[in-house]
Parts: C-alpha cells; sequence; structure tokens
C-alpha cells in the first residue's frame, strides 16, 4: 500500500510526533516498505485462531487490597521539568 | 412534527476499595496533591500494574445486582490518548472482554414500570485531576485519583425521558451503595454520568445522530440537560439543521449545552490487550464466593423491615434513604430486640439532631449498643421519653454510656407512688384554677397540671403513675 | 592473570578466599573502563563513589560471616534500560538523559542483596530499539575486536564491555535478539530467559510481551551465576510467572548424551554467511562428538517471524513510549507554548529517527481500519509460531541455530536501511514471540576474523539443560577463552 503525506500526517498526529520535511519524504519511503513486508502475514490463514497477547496462556495474576506506603511526593516530582512545590504544571488544557 | 428522546448512559462509579486498581496507594478522597502516588499511578518509566482483585470483586457484586452475566473470562485493553490527566497516556479499561454483561435495572416512571437494558459493566482506571491555576494560567496536576478502580455501567438507549433516566440513576445509585462498592458521592465526584442523547421523528425506527455530555456530577443537572438538549437537537433538525455528532459541555449556569472545542469527536484510541496483565478467568468458586457474601439491597430490606419488623412503610423509606441510618437500626435492633422503637428514635429525635446540628448520616457515630441500652432502658419504663431525649442528645454528641449517665444524674423516672402522690397534692393545692377549669371539662388542664407536676418531679416522673394519680385525686 | 581477564566466578572465587578485594575488584574494573572506554564508548555514565562505597559495603558483609552469592563482590554492569534507584537511567536517548529514578528495578535489588558491586551504566540502542547500537544519543559503541565495526544491539554496549574487560558481567536486556545478537558480534555468552522467569519491574518497557532481563558474561557459567541471583518470583510484575529461581546444580556436568538436538536446515540455506554457516556447522558436529543426536529438520514459519514481531513490538512500544510528554519527566521540548506544542516538541526533539519510526508503526498497526490486517493478525502468527516451536520439541530438546546471518558489519553500513536491519533479526525474534529461552555462545570466528555466535533454544524454563549443553560445548572448546586484546 502506498504511505502518502495524508497517512504520514494522520500518524504524525496520532503519535504526538512532528517530522522535518526530509524526515516525512524518508519515512515515506521506509515506512512503505516496512508496512508491505508485514503485509506478507496476509499469506497465511489464521482462520479461527486465538490471538496472542501473551506467549503463554497464564490468568489470574492479582494482590489483595491492602494500602501500603505511597511516595514521598518530592520523589514523584523530582524528574518533572516543569513543577509547584506539589503540582506538576503543563500547559492550560482548552475545553 | 414530534419527536422522540433517545438516551443512553454511563455511569462512571469509584470503588470503595482501599487501595488502588493496580498498586497499593491509597484511594482515600482529598489527601495533599500527590501524596497518594507512586512509580505505577504515575506513569514512571519501567514500572507495570498488578491487579487489586477486589475490584473484580465488586464489579461482579454489581453485576450480579443488575442481572447481568457474569464473563468468566475477562481481560484488559488500553484505550491510548493523550491528555496530562492521564500518566501513561493511555487508559486501562476493558474493551473486548468486559466482567459483566447483558443486565437490566427495573424502574419507577410516569406511574409504570419499566427495564432498562445493561449492555455491560467493564472495570478501568480513574485519571488524575486537573486544577486551572489562573495566576500562570496553566494546568496544575495531581495524579492522587489516577489509578482509582472505576466500574463503567453502560445502559442501552432505553430511555426515553429525562424522568426515566433520573429514576434510573436513583436507583443505581440506591444499589451501588447499599452493595457497599461505591460511595456514590456526586459532590466528590466519586460518580460520574455520560449522556448520549439523539432524537428523532415520533415513530421512526432509525436512530438519529446522537450527542454526547461528559461528567455530569449531579442529578439536577442531569435533567436539565437531558431536556435542554432534547429540545435543541429536535429545534435543529426542524429548522433544516443536521445534528453534528459530538462531546458538548453542559454549563449548568447558563443551563446550556456547548459543543467543546477538542477533537474528541475524531479520536482513534487504538484499543489493544494490555499486555502487562494477565486475563482474569473466573471459576465456579469465585463467583459463589461473591454471590454469598452479597450484601442485602435495599429493596430487599424495605421488604424485611415491613414485613417481619413491623416497620411502616414511611418510616422503610426515611431508613433506607441513608444507609448509615439503616445500618445503625439493624445494628440495634437486633441487639434491643425492639425494631418499632428503633426506628421511632432515629427517625424522629435522632434525625432532628443531625438536622440540627448539620451532620450528615456518614459522619455519623453511634455506638449501636449504647442505643439499644437507651432504648431498653425507655421500654422497660427506666427513665421516661422526655429524659430519653435528652439521653439521646448527650449520646449523639458526646458517646456518653446512657446508663452510667442516668445514674450519675439520677434520671431514672420516679415511679414511688408515695412520693408522686406529694407533688400531685402539692399541685393541686397550688393551682386551683386549673382544678376548677378541669373539673368544668377542660382537658387541657389536666395537661397543665401534668406539666406542673413534671416540674416538681425534675421531669422524672413515669407519666403512667403520675396521670393515674392524679386523674383519681381530681375526681374526688 | 589480570583481574579484568578473570570470568565473574574466578573473581568470585577469589574475593571468598579472600584472595582479592572487593574494592581492589571494584577499581580493577573501573581501571579497565578508565583506559578502554574513550574509544570503545560502552558505558554511558560510570558511578565510582558509589561502586566504591557498595564494594566495602559488601567487603563487610562477608568479613561478618555473611554468606552471599558466588558472585558477592564481583561488579556488574548494567544496561542502562534498567532503573537504578538516583542515578540516571538513559535509555540511550535525549528524552531520559536526565532522569533519576526513585526506585530501584528489582533485579537491582536482588543483585544488591547478592552483594554485586554496580558500576557503571551501559550504553544501548535508544529504547532498545535497534541492532547495533547506533541509534544512542550517546554515540555508538565500538566492537572491541575491531573498533571499525559495530558491536551488534540493542545491548552493545554490554555485550562490548564484557569482550572488553571493561565489565566482569553485565545484566542486559532482549526483545528480538538484544542480548543474543551482540554477545555473538563480540564474542561473550548470554542468556535470553523464558519470558515470567525474570521480573521486568524497573525495566524501561520496550514490548511488553516479548522483553527479558538477562546476562551477559565471559562465559555460560557467569551467566547461569547471574540468571540464578535474577530469577524467580516478584509481585510487582504480574507476567512473573516463575515460583522460584533457577536452580543450575546439575548443569555442569559436561554430559549431554541424553539430548537430542534439533538443527534447521532452512535457517542455514539462503542469507546467510558462508562463515556463519560453518561455525554453526562445525559446533553441531562438536555436539555430535560428545554424544549428542544431532538431526537436520525444517523449522517452519521462518520468513513470519520478523514481520509480526515487528508489528507486535511495534505496537506495544508506541503505546509504552507515549508517556513521554515532557510533563512528568524526561526531556521538556523548546517551544513550550500550548499543551500541543509540549507534546510535539518534547517528542520530536527527544526522540531519535528510529525510534520515531517504531512508534509510527505502531500507531499504523493500530489504527482502526489496520488493526486487524496487521496487528491482530500478527498475534495469530505468534500462535502458530509457538505451535511450530512446540512441534520442534516434541522430537527435541533444544533447536541450535545460528544468532545472525553475519559477523558484525561496519559502522554506518546498515543504518540507513531500517528493512535490512529488521531482518538480521531473522533467527532471534521468532524465540521472544514464543516467550522461550534461549542461550548464546561464540562458535567461531567469520570474515574479517569478528567472532560467531550460535543459540541452543529450549522449551519454557529449561534454562538448566540449555546451560548443561552450552557448557559442555564451552568445556570442549576454547572460542569463549579467546580475548579481543583491549
Amino acid at each position: 500500500m502506498k504511505i502518502d503525506d495524508k497517512l504520514i500526517g494522520y500518524l504524525e498526529n496520532l503519535s504526538r510526533l512532528t517530522l522535518t520535511a526530509r524526515e516525512k519524504e524518508q519515512a515515506k519511503t521506509d515506512l512503505t516498505g516496512i508496512i508491505e513486508y508485514m503485509a506478507k502475514l496476509g499469506e497465511l490463514d489464521t482462520e479461527g485462531l486465538s490471538a496472542l497477547s501473551h506467549p503463554f496462556a497464564v490468568v489470574n495474576s492479582f494482590r489483595e487490597d491492602e494500602v501500603t506506603q505511597s511516595y514521598e511526593r518530592g520523589q514523584i516530582l523530582a524528574n518533572a521539568p516543569v513543577k509547584s512545590e506539589e503540582y506538576f504544571r503543563a500547559p492550560k488544557t482548552v475545553e | 412534527m414530534t419527536f422522540e428522546t433517545v438516551i443512553g448512559l454511563e455511569v462512571h462509579a469509584e470503588l470503595a476499595t482501599n487501595s488502588k486498581i493496580f498498586c497499593g496507594c491509597s484511594t482515600q478522597f482529598g489527601g495533599a496533591p500527590n501524596t497518594h502516588v507512586c512509580p505505577v499511578c504515575t506513569g514512571m518509566p519501567g514500572s507495570l500494574p498488578v491487579f487489586n482483585r477486589m475490584v473484580a470483586d465488586f464489579a461482579i457484586r454489581a453485576g450480579l445486582a443488575l442481572n447481568c452475566g457474569i464473563s468468566r473470562y475477562t481481560k484488559f485493553d488500553r484505550k491510548n490518548y493523550f491528555y496530562p490527566d492521564l500518566p501513561k497516556a493511555y487508559q486501562v479499561s476493558q474493551l473486548y472482554l468486559p466482567i459483566c454483561r447483558d443486565g437490566w435495572l427495573d424502574i419507577e416512571a410516569g406511574g409504570a414500570t419499566k427495564r432498562i437494558g445493561i449492555h455491560e459493566i467493564h472495570m478501568e482506571e480513574d485519571a488524575g485531576k486537573l486544577i486551572h491555576d489562573p495566576w500562570e494560567d496553566c494546568s496544575l496536576i495531581d495524579y492522587n485519583r489516577c489509578g482509582v478502580p472505576l466500574i463503567e455501567i453502560v445502559s442501552e438507549a432505553d430511555f426515553r425521558s429525562a424522568d426515566e433516566a433520573i429514576a434510573y440513576l436513583e436507583k443505581l445509585r440506591e444499589i451501588l451503595l447499599y452493595l457497599g462498592v461505591c460511595d456514590c458521592k456526586m459532590q466528590e465526584g466519586s460518580m460520574r454520568a455520560d449522556i448520549n442523547l439523539s432524537v428523532r421523528p415520533a415513530g421512526s425506527p432509525e436512530l438519529g445522530t446522537r450527542t454526547e455530555m461528559k461528567n455530569m456530577n449531579s442529578f439536577k443537572a442531569i435533567h436539565r440537560a437531558v431536556i435542554y438538549e432534547a429540545q435543541r437537537q429536535a429545534e435543529l433538525i426542524e429548522a433544516g439543521g443536521r445534528v453534528v455528532q459530538e462531546t458538548r459541555r453542559w454549563d449548568d449556569n447558563k443551563d446550556a449545552s456547548f459543543a467543546m472545542r477538542t477533537k474528541e469527536n475524531a479520536q482513534d484510541y487504538r484499543y489493544f490487550p494490555e499486555p502487562d496483565l494477565l486475563p482474569l478467568d473466573i471459576d465456579d468458586e469465585w463467583l459463589a464466593r461473591i454471590k454469598d457474601t452479597m450484601p442485602e439491597l435495599a429493596e430487599d430490606k424495605r421488604r424485611r423491615y415491613i414485613g417481619e419488623m413491623g416497620v411502616t412503610e414511611y418510616d422503610a423509606a426515611m431508613l433506607l434513604a441513608a444507609k448509615p441510618l439503616s445500618d445503625l437500626f439493624e445494628q440495634t435492633s437486633a441487639i434491643c430486640k425492639n425494631p418499632k422503637e428503633t426506628a421511632n428514635l432515629i427517625i424522629g429525635e435522632l434525625m432532628r439532631l443531625l438536622n440540627d446540628t448539620g451532620t450528615l448520616p456518614e459522619d455519623l457515630s453511634i455506638d449501636a449498643t449504647r442505643l439499644s441500652d437507651l432504648i431498653l432502658l425507655i421500654q422497660d419504663g427506666v427513665i421516661n421519653r422526655n429524659v430519653g431525649k435528652t439521653v439521646l442528645e448527650e449520646l449523639f454528641r458526646n458517646g456518653t454510656d446512657p446508663r452510667q449517665y442516668i445514674e450519675e444524674r439520677g434520671l431514672a423516672m420516679i415511679r414511688d407512688g408515695g412520693f408522686i402522690e406529694a407533688a400531685v397534692d402539692e399541685a393541686i393545692k397550688a393551682n386551683g384554677k386549673s382544678v376548677e377549669d378541669y373539673r368544668s371539662g377542660k382537658e387541657k388542664a389536666f395537661g397543665f397540671l401534668v406539666g406542673q407536676i413534671m416540674k416538681a418531679l425534675k421531669g422524672k416522673g413515669d407519666p403512667q403513675i403520675v396521670n393515674r394519680i392524679l386523674r383519681e385525686k381530681l375526681s374526688e | 592473570m589480570e583481574i579484568r581477564d578473570m570470568t565473574a566466578l574466578e573473581m568470585g572465587r577469589l574475593i571468598k578466599e579472600r584472595k582479592l578485594g572487593c574494592a581492589e575488584a571494584a577499581t580493577a574494573i573501573l581501571d579497565a573502563i578508565s583506559s578502554a572506554d574513550g574509544e570503545l564508548n560502552a558505558y554511558i555514565s560510570v558511578q565510582k563513589d558509589r561502586a566504591t562505597a557498595s564494594a566495602l559495603k559488601v567487603q563487610a558483609r562477608l568479613d561478618a560471616g555473611e554468606a552471599l552469592s558466588p558472585l558477592a563482590g564481583v561488579p556488574v554492569s548494567i544496561k542502562d534500560n534498567i532503573c537504578t534507584k538516583d542515578v540516571p537511567t538513559t535509555c540511550g536517548s535525549k528524552m531520559l538523559e536526565d532522569f533519576k529514578p526513585p526506585y530501584d528495578a528489582t533485579v537491582v535489588e536482588k543483585l544488591a542483596a547478592a552483594g554485586a558491586v554496580p558500576v557503571g551504566k551501559l550504553n544501548m540502542d535508544e529504547f532498545a530499539m535497534g541492532g547495533s547500537t547506533e541509534t544512542s544519543y550517546f554515540g555508538a559503541t565500538k566492537n572491541p575486536w575491531d573498533t571499525r565495526r559495530v558491536p551488534g544491539g540493542s545491548s552493545g554496549g554490554a555485550a562490548a564491555a564484557v569482550a572488553a574487560g571493561e565489565a566482569a558481567y553485565a545484566i542486559a536486556s532482549d526483545t528480538g535478539g538484544s542480548i543474543r545478537q551482540p554477545c555473538s558480534f563480540c564474542g561473550v555468552s548470554g542468556i535470553k530467559p523464558t519470558y515470567g522467569s525474570v521480573s521486568r519491574y524497573g525495566l524501561v518497557a520496550y514490548a511488553s510481551s516479548l522483553d527479558q532481563i538477562g546476562p551477559i558474561g565471559k562465559d555460560i557459567r557467569d551467566c547461569a551465576a547471574a540468571l540464578q541471583i535474577l530469577s524467580g518470583p516478584d509481585g510487582r510484575d504480574s507476567t512473573s510467572v516463575m515460583e522460584r529461581p533457577f536452580d543450575f546444580s546439575g548443569s555442569f556436568t559436561g554430559d549431554v548424551k541424553d539430548m537430542t538436538i534439533g538443527l534447521p536446515g532452512n535457517y542455514l540455506s539462503d542469507g546467510i554467511d558462508p562463515d556463519v554457516r560453518q561455525a554453526v556447522t562445525q559446533a553441531a558436529k562438536t555436539f555430535e562428538s560428545l554424544g549428542a543426536r544431532v538431526e537436520e529438520f525444517t523449522m517452519p514459519m521462518m520468513e513470519y517471524a520478523v514481520p509480526a514481531y515487528y508489528i507486535i513490538a511495534c505496537a506495544e512500544a508506541g503505546s509504552n513510549l507515549s508517556r513521554y510528554d515532557g510533563i512528568k519527566y524526561g526531556y521538556r521540548g523548546g517551544n513550550a507554548g500550548s499543551l500541543a506544542d509540549v507534546y510535539l516538541s518534547s517528542r520530536s526533539e527527544g526522540f531519535g529517527i528510529e525510534v520515531k519510526r517504531r512508534i509510527m508503526l505502531g500507531s499504523f498497526v493500530l489504527s482502526s481500519g489496520y488493526y486487524d490486517a496487521y496487528y491482530h493478525k500478527a498475534l495469530q502468527v505468534r500462535g502458530l509460531i509457538r505451535d511450530a516451536f512446540n512441534q520442534a520439541f516434541q522430537k527435541y530438546d533444544m533447536i541450535l541455530s545460528p544468532v545472525a546471518p553475519t559477523a558484525a558489519y561496519e559502522l554506518g553500513e546498515n543504518i540507513t536501511d531500517p528493512l535490512k536491519m529488521y531482518l538480521g533479526d531473522i533467527y532471534t525474534v521468532s524465540v521472544n514471540l514464543a516467550g522461550l529461552p534461549a542461550v548464546a555462545v561464540p562458535c567461531g570466528f567469520g570474515q574479517s576474523a569478528m567472532p560467531v555466535g550460535m543459540q541452543l533454544i529450549g522449551r519454557e524454563f529449561s534454562e538448566p539443560v540449555l546451560v548443561r549443553a552450552a557448557d559442555a560445548f564451552q568445556q570442549n572448546t576454547d572460542w569463549h577463552k579467546r580475548r579481543c586484546g583491549k
């Protein structure tokens, strides 16, 4: 299938990425080849087969409803590029 | 053209577990910002989720109470989108195999019973909170709420009016409350509803284009929003326009809905099965355990209170209006074995105290054993009702032991016939006019005399004995 | 013998016998790093002071008579996508250049408990996406055997450091061959364990259903000793399914007479360098001479493994990397106007081109309209691949195969052709898709005198058997003893 500007633009938006003009051109070529290669799976008949999200069919991994010690706020905020003493900060969201 | 309104509701209920869905942080409301957090619920690199099994238990409870089929094999999916309140930029939810499906709930609306279909119930995690900082004109992000477990209850598009929607929400709220799975405090956001609404010409089989209004958090607002939006869409269509499928913001102050500028509409969430969590296999034993420990629903309590405990319909409704009251009623009457008196005291005096002090039922903390003692003291005639009121207030405010209090202050009823007779004689002697009035037929004078006698007895006279002796003396 | 040329277990033994001090061992490795890493660039960061302090602590524990693991006191080096508390964990990316996790990965905690002495964080392809360590923001690592060549990837730093004596042993990660292929390119040994046997808590996720942490060492015994420490259950990782750590006590007998080994003829036909074919075929003969039965067979699904892998890996990776938005941690972009600006500039400036490519591929295969044909299909194909292995394991105890179609190529040779890079994973990705274990050991030299490795793939949790086979091989060959002379 053809990877055109429209599709690249759509993928950029979904991925929150902005490619430079050169990167876009390169992406069109690269992705076309790669996606075509991925489409090879279409050769296989997989009718009725289960889709495996995990390599093994294991179930029921959980914990009890117990409260554990939370982290210190300072530790969690330490790596934030923009913050106040109590909050993470981001540009305002427009409703 | 007459239009029919078609409504579907998606209700999000925060589950009353102690810890979050995928980590051990507390779910308690109102902590200082970013103090109930850890690498997992803030989406730090390398963190992984571990499922809190109580969440499934609560979801199954809700599913059973709403007559759903419980999926024996259920799993989680990632819903991918970018928003600052979502630290991983995906929400762990359930799309493909939700935990409960195909249920129903009967509601009373417009004098008839109507069955509302429940499409599914699924588990998911809540997001954080964004607070607008007006000084810096930016968003402040608090992740305390992030990871609090939610169930989303999705109804079929079976509602045809705002009243039906509210009837459903009220009943749903009562059920969730009585199941103990959610505290349903809409003002705290632990219960929120999304409204999906469309209109169509009456009789038309096709559905119109629908709009969505999200995160409605009061029943009144929902009622108003439904009426407004139905009218807006109908007017738009009649004027030749077309309804746009979009998310609209309900402004309760302006009593109107507005199109939102965010492109919520064209979102491709790219759902895929969550690889960091394993599926749940719910076997017979698990289901049986939930069934066996299902709390009694309000409806069943109502039946039991009226049928078995001799409580009136009105009184039952009053008690069941707030779960803490019905809990207190049950605990207390189980001890004192006097449901009628217990109901009276709770609905009468206790509710008056709650109202006067502005206390919410959930903040009430009265020891059932002590309340039971008080009731027994009244029942056995150790104290009279007036004294009972005083003791109740003391118990309410200070948690005082009724027996101790009565003993310390000598509030036990006076039953000594001789003692009372002396007080009666005294009152008759001092109130000649009243005696005259009574003898000439004014019953009110009797009450006045009783009052005087009680005053002399410092309110502790046994009313029955006082009345008997006074009548005897007056008829001499 | 110089300390840096010893195996980790040799060092551990000397430490236990008090012939070598922990501080001395740490210093030897730190000195090796100082002298060699300027050229090799195997390390992103070195924690000299912490290492010294840690060495002293372990020495104190040993002196107090505490019974610690055979690797106690031995310096360990950690791939930079494994979280180390308060120590930068960059994943080879500008996005996390200054990120200091507030916690240790489970494996780091286990290593500390066992008395390991962490010395530094190793270079890698950015976010583990690559097969040559050329996509690292911190520059490529050079192959110590020939510094014009790549060390492999994504754990290139780890393999190069071990090969050059700059690390006693290393802990790395393998999602599609990222431990095995660099081991093959650098002439060292490594294990990609069974999925779920080593906790992923603290491993910065690339592809959640494929990632596993594993050891790289000078020989398979070092790897086994490390894997014993790393493996076992962890309540913080839902996919951690192993009840207790591996037990390798029966794995060093040198006995392979009970083993039947399958050799996939179709892996050795087209598209493989003659030197690699030769080395692997020779290895098969070695096993036969030791008494194992080796039988050629056809391993089906070979041509579908790479596309299935990349679909699944990119989908999971794209989602796992969405959290990097310049708000909670990591790089914040230059354009910080609106929220959209922050997202776009942080991510576009913070990620390299290969990462961006894979994120976009991930968005593609999951987007509505393509999900069924690509992602869903790939998950079904995964089942077919797993079945193919299960079939093979009905006849064979393990499968002997090449690790890569070539030996190490030159820096810059493949980096502009992503598809060609991806095809280099042809022998390794199917193992991750099926969640199976594989050990990689050197088995010869190829063109330009570069090392060539082979892998042994087994049933889930058969690591003790695989190690026994690999150890028997190493008891009877000396490929793993060759040193690159750095």
